[in-house]
């Protein structure tokens, strides 16, 4: 009981410290200094019409490289520490029959759509990792309807793999064409897209990275699942 | 003793932020623990996203009929898209880690895990 | 009166009442689920700061994906949280 007033006397200080400093920082006022720059120029540099994709690819693409690499960390981590020899499902109550029918027939038109978001990630919001996240729901929902689903494991792994040696690949063609790693060669020396500025064949090398982190993120969350989802069996 | 004057979404994520904190620091269950880190996180991506508003602009895809002087900051978004996706990655290890603990010791309280290991 | 402002008040505040209740139930299933409502609020306090991929982020990965995967951690653990009766304070050592 004492533990419980002392730990919300010490929340409450620390609000009233958080709101005194907040209320430095007035809310709704324009204190953009680099995003003005990034917004008048992001047409000509990258060809993109969203802004905030053309600055997660191209202007700070080497931050998502890092970010791709954590993922990739914490899938690895979850499968070395639920690992068994031998592993089954263990699930008790098949799916009633609205499930297993609506499942079926909707599985295509959810890897459909997640596509589609990261097609379009430089036109329409959304991009890779809500479309890999959709594609990994869709997995999941198979998981939910039949208990003896299993994703084909092998053929998956090696599908993230080479997504992820694909875009290190990419900038390092940046790299032997122009001056630094991840240089949008498709942009900027073929010129290809120029004048389809708002379209789909535009936007330099947006749309090849963002179908690379798509297929990447999408495998490697079902991957996780599959782990979590999945007990040792003692024989 | 003033009351600061802040909006209502900077008092909705400092909440958030102080919500997560309690339960992090007074419950005794492992899995209670991880639910408030990761409200935690969803609190400090709020507070991001709402400093780079600016009131009476619309969102930063420049299509038709939208200037370049017409957008809110681009730039908080940009941070908040990676911060979600790294919060959902930390939390399924801390889950896989709970697991293995609760294989190991029986039990799922920090205090009888403290006494079982010393 | 302004319509739009009203709503905010609304929706923060059923965002902090959920997340208030998530961490106060015993169930841990329904913990899981008051973190998947909190994330809910949050993708549509995004959506009225005017960023849309935040929001379709947040909605895909924080509603659906994080839920799922504290639910799964449910199964292969316990679903009650058990309370123990207080023991006497930290200066009595045992």
């Amino acid at each position: 009981m004492l533990k419980r007033a002392l730990a919300i006397i010490t929340l409450l200080i620390i609000g009233y410290w958080l709101a005194q400093g907040l209320a430095g920082v007035p809310f709704g006022e324009d204190k953009m200094v680099v995003g003005k720059y990034y917004l008048e120029h992001v047409k000509e540099d990258t060809g993109a019409v969203n802004a905030v994709t053309a600055i997660v690819v191209n202007y700070r693409g080497f931050d998502t490289l890092g970010e791709v690499t954590v993922l990739f960390i914490a899938s690895t981590g979850v499968g070395a520490l639920l690992w068994r020899k031998k592993k089954k499902r263990t699930a008790k109550t098949e799916g009633s029959l609205v499930l297993t029918t609506g499942v079926e027939l909707l599985f295509p038109f959810v890897v459909l759509f997640g596509t589609y978001i990261f097609i379009h990630g430089h036109l329409t919001p959304g991009g890779g990792f809500p479309g890999g996240a959709t594609i990994a729901t869709a997995f999941l929902l198979l998981y939910m309807a039949f208990i003896t689903y299993e994703i084909p494991h092998r053929a998956f792994e090696k599908t993230e793999g080479l997504a992820g040696i694909g875009y290190v690949l990419v900038g390092l063609i940046g790299l032997a064409i122009g001056g630094y790693f991840l240089y949008d060669w498709i942009w900027q020396t073929w010129g290809w897209g120029h004048d389809n500025i708002g379209r789909l064949f535009s936007g330099g090398f947006i749309p090849i990275i963002y179908t690379l982190i798509g297929i990447k993120v999408g495998t490697e969350l079902s991957g996780i699942i599959d782990n979590m989802l999945k007990e040792g069996v003692s024989e | 003793m003033n009351v600061p004057d802040i909006s209502v979404y900077y008092f909705g994520a400092i909440a958030l932020v102080l919500i997560g904190l309690y339960a992090v620091l007074v419950k005794k269950n492992v899995l209670k623990i991880l639910i408030g880190l990761s409200i935690m996180e969803t609190g400090v991506n709020l507070l991001l996203v709402s400093i780079g508003y600016v009131s009476g602009k619309s969102a930063p895809i420049l299509s038709e009929g939208i200037t370049a002087s017409n957008a809110v900051d681009p730039i908080p978004q940009a941070l908040v898209l990676t911060a979600i996706v790294i919060g959902v990655a930390t939390t399924a290890m801390a889950l896989s880690a709970a697991i293995i603990l609760y294989e190991k010791y029986g039990t799922l309280n920090v205090e009888e895990i403290r006494r079982l290991r010393g | 009166m302004n319509c739009i402002t009203c709503i905010e008040y609304i929706i923060v505040a059923l965002m902090i009442l959920s997340a208030i209740l998530a961490v106060e139930w015993r169930d841990l299933l329904a913990a899981a689920v008051g973190m998947a409502a909190v994330s809910l609020f949050a993708s549509i306090l995004f959506f009225m700061l005017q960023a849309p991929d935040v929001a379709m982020t947040e909605a895909a990965i924080g509603a659906a994906l994080s839920g799922a995967i504290v639910i799964f951690a449910i199964k292969r653990t316990q679903r009650f949280e058990t309370e123990e009766e207080e023991k006497p304070g930290w200066w009595v050592r045992w």
